[in-house]
């Protein structure tokens, strides 16, 4: 016993003065060993959103790739942090055969203990792993699915949405247009359902910034000519007065197709020309080309707005756990949500959640394929509380009733 | 003042044609002398980087007209004069490079090459050792410059040191990233002289403690500041500060350090005895709200008495009360106030405006702005040979 006081006392009295500073609880917890954080990645093993199809075309709105790594970029940047506070963060993947084992496969990731859950699926698998998970003390992140009633009627208190809603991202769109003077939009809008829904957010928009839609005319694939009204962009966009075309296609194929086929000269924009996004590889300010160069080195490829979803998520965690000193969930998860937290998502605004309804408010960047035009809320879109929130659903517009115990 | 430099540089020039006969040490004893009196005085030249141009340009100090524009590799950031105000460190991110100016003869006279994106340094107080934030490397960078001249030869190396075009550096950046794409390891690419010390992601602002013995390290993703002791570059404490802490200022007491933090909109008071957070200063300039002030630069008096911090985003300079943690005055200037400096005798402070490409030049007596100078593509750093 003696021995080993001595062995103590010689440690203390031959360090460095800083030795007895570092001494506080953080230091004492990474002594330990350090408690292991895992973050369940799920998704599913065929997702429509990821085919080489899509990815290899580089669709100007779509993914280029399966974004776990945007979460493995985190986890690979948060190695201080997690050394400070004791902690120890890893990444576990859970994918679904298919759609039936989704709650399964939901249910599997939660029993191994897992508290924070990042949600690579449609918002349909959303919302099932949200109601399956609602008393499991976890917390949901949202990293893909930009539907805007998940945000809305369909929230719940602890999914916790990262990437933009279809209303925010169309709000920046109208802000621009606006912005910009072009008043009278021609919106053509796609069959598939993801396109009425972006359609519906556009008009919303447009009604809050004083967009006038001139006419809202349907567009298909093909090349059948007794469908050519609907399928031919110089037809689809004659004979009316606008100022720019509005193209509504979640999927990008119709749309990049769209500029320099239009009748008269007209920008477009939507989801071809100009489109709204959390994440664009040629944004370079606020830190972005640093975080960009990480994501690359480890992904091989440009990062887009989903990949900064999945880091973003991962980022907030370890963040609420820096300022709480810990991984105590319940505490995490209230500075998590609270309104004291400073998240930096390297767009130049803190951002955090939104109370009503868990969307992180940000800056939506207004990007070509390969730059960014503008960074949204614009100059001169004013808000009583914060300008972010002159995107997506402000607290007066929000359906969202949590189902609070 | 001007004229003594030109003097000095034509001199120089005029020694290499003396005759073999004459002896060399009264010419160089007529060159030190010339050097004496350049030192003394000053040119009043301002040095201010521009990161779009990859030019260090030079203006006038009394009328502000561009003297010249010095070419440097690509994206030139932070400035810093060596100890004896001879020379100019640049360290060019996007050129991998820190580029050496003579401050005499306005010109490009070295480069150190193979550094990977280097954003801000300083030097120890005896000038022999560089501390540098390496971006991308999440690493900070101890270079021995004596070991690095002495293994060039001390030649210098004017082969890479030729004026860089854009397409120039564009194509060694490929370069390098093909080489990076063959799995090769980086570790061969490494700068004689240079240890690292692994720090958390994006490290920024760094300084040196007067006694050389301690290096202070901001990280902007792992918000913390990193102490490292230079003699073992070991890790003495990593203080948890706001969001995405930037730039320092140490206090004249000597035990307190002040860190901006550009997302929180505010400054850490760090107490580097207990190595924690003690206080935090918010600024609030009317009509901005807080996630609209981005705090990065910050220049104290020498006196110790008061503080510049550049806002950012909300263009504005507080001016802060040391003692009293007190602001007293928000001055406007221009877009992005990016880094700040003052002149030796502190009549005036010079703001870089990184998004409206100019310069503000404030008089510190009635804290007004007198004069905003365009300069090249966004502005980041001003140095001042006075």
């Amino acid at each position: 016993m003696a021995a080993l006081f001595l062995v103590f006392s010689t440690v203390f009295s031959t360090a460095p003065a800083f030795a007895q500073s570092t001494e506080s609880s953080a230091a004492q917890a990474a002594a330990e060993a350090p408690k292991k954080v895992v973050f369940a990645w799920l998704s599913l093993r065929k997702d429509p959103r990821y085919t080489r199809k899509r990815t290899y075309a580089r669709y100007l709105t779509g993914a280029l790739g399966r974004p776990y790594q945007g979460a493995e970029t985190a986890i690979a940047e948060s190695r201080f942090t997690g050394s400070a506070i004791g902690v120890e963060f890893s990444l576990e993947r859970f994918r679904a055969k298919n759609l039936d084992q989704w709650g399964e496969t939901v249910a599997k990731a939660v029993d191994t203990g897992a508290r924070y859950l990042i949600l690579d699926a449609p918002a349909q698998m959303v919302a099932e792993a949200a109601a399956l998970t609602r008393d499991r003390g976890v917390l949901l992140f949202n990293i893909s699915s930009r539907d805007d009633a998940l945000r809305q009627e369909g929230c719940r208190s602890h999914l916790l949405h990262i990437i933009p809603s279809h209303a925010m991202l169309m709000d920046a769109i109208a802000q621009y247009i606006v912005f910009k003077g072009w008043r009278k939009a021609l919106m053509l809008t796609g069959p598939a359902p993801d396109d009425a829904r972006i359609g519906a957010a556009f008009e919303r928009a447009a009604r809050r910034f004083g967009v006038e839609i001139v006419e809202n005319r349907p567009f298909v694939f093909g090349n059948d000519p007794r469908n050519r009204d609907r399928n031919n962009i110089a037809l689809l966009t004659a004979g009316i007065e606008h100022d720019v075309v509005f193209v509504a296609d979640s999927d990008g194929e119709f749309a990049r197709d769209v500029p320099y086929r239009t009748s008269q000269p007209r920008p477009v924009i939507g989801s071809g020309g100009l489109a709204a996004a959390a994440w664009h590889w040629a944004w370079e300010r606020h830190g972005a080309p640093q975080l960009e160069k990480r994501f690359e080195k480890t992904a091989k490829r440009q990062m887009r707005s989903v990949d900064w979803a999945a880091w973003m998520a991962v980022k907030a965690v370890v963040e609420a756990m820096l300022r709480t000193q810990g991984a105590d969930f319940p505490e995490v998860r209230d500075y998590l949500l609270g309104k004291e937290i400073i998240l930096d998502g390297f767009k130049g605004n803190r951002v955090n959640f939104r109370p009503w309804n868990r969307q992180l408010r940000q800056p939506v960047l207004l990007v070509t394929h390969n730059w960014v035009v503008d960074r949204a809320p614009l100059s001169g879109f004013l808000h009583r509380t914060n300008n972010l929130d002159t995107l997506g659903f402000d607290e007066r517009e929000s359906l969202c009733e949590f189902d609070r115990p | 003042m001007t004229r003594c430099i030109h003097l000095a540089a034509s001199f120089s020039d005029r020694i290499r044609k003396i005759p073999t006969r004459m002896s060399s040490l009264s010419a160089f004893a007529i060159l030190l002398a010339w050097a004496g009196v350049c030192q003394a005085t000053g040119t009043g030249y301002l040095f201010v980087s521009s990161e779009k141009d990859h030019s260090i340009t030079v203006l006038d100090g009394e009328n502000y007209e561009v003297v010249k524009r010095i070419r440097t590799a690509a994206r030139p950031r932070h400035l810093q004069f060596t100890p004896d105000r001879s020379r100019i460190f640049a360290a060019c991110g996007e050129g991998n490079a820190i580029d050496i100016i003579d401050v005499a003869s306005l010109t490009l006279i070295d480069r150190i090459e193979g550094i990977d994106d280097p954003e801000a340094f300083e030097f120890s107080p005896d000038g022999k050792t560089m501390y540098i934030s390496l971006e991308d490397d999440a690493k900070l960078g101890i270079l021995d410059l004596d070991a690095y001249f002495r293994a060039r030869k001390e030649k210098p190396d004017l082969t890479v040191a030729e004026i860089s075009d854009d397409d120039e550096a564009m194509d060694e950046d490929d370069e390098d990233e093909e080489e990076e794409g063959d799995e090769g390891d980086d570790e061969d690419e490494r700068v004689v002289g240079m240890t690292t010390v692994e720090v958390g992601e994006e490290p920024e602002g760094i300084l040196v403690s007067p006694d050389g013995k301690t290096v202070f390290i901001t990280s902007e993703v792992a918000n913390m500041v990193h102490v490292v002791d230079t003699a073992t570059g070991a890790l003495k404490a990593n203080i948890v500060a706001g969001t995405r802490p930037r730039r320092f200022a140490l206090m004249p007491d000597g035990k307190t350090l002040w860190v901006t933090n550009e997302l929180s909109g505010s400054i850490s008071v760090i107490d580097l005895e207990g190595s924690k957070v003690v206080d935090t200063i918010s600024f609030e300039p009317r009509g901005f709200r807080p996630e609209d002030v981005t705090p990065v630069g910050i220049t104290t008096t020498s006196n110790g008495a008061t503080a510049y911090v550049a806002l950012g985003r909300a263009n504005h300079v507080a001016v802060v009360d040391i003692a009293s943690k007190r602001i007293e005055d928000y001055i406007l200037v221009g877009s992005r106030a990016w880094n700040t400096t003052l002149n030796r005798s502190e009549s005036r402070l010079f703001v870089a405006n990184g998004l409206s490409d100019d310069i503000s030049i404030i008089d510190t007596a009635s804290n007004r702005v007198l004069r905003s100078i365009p300069v090249g593509r966004v502005p980041y750093a001003v140095l001042i040979d006075d």
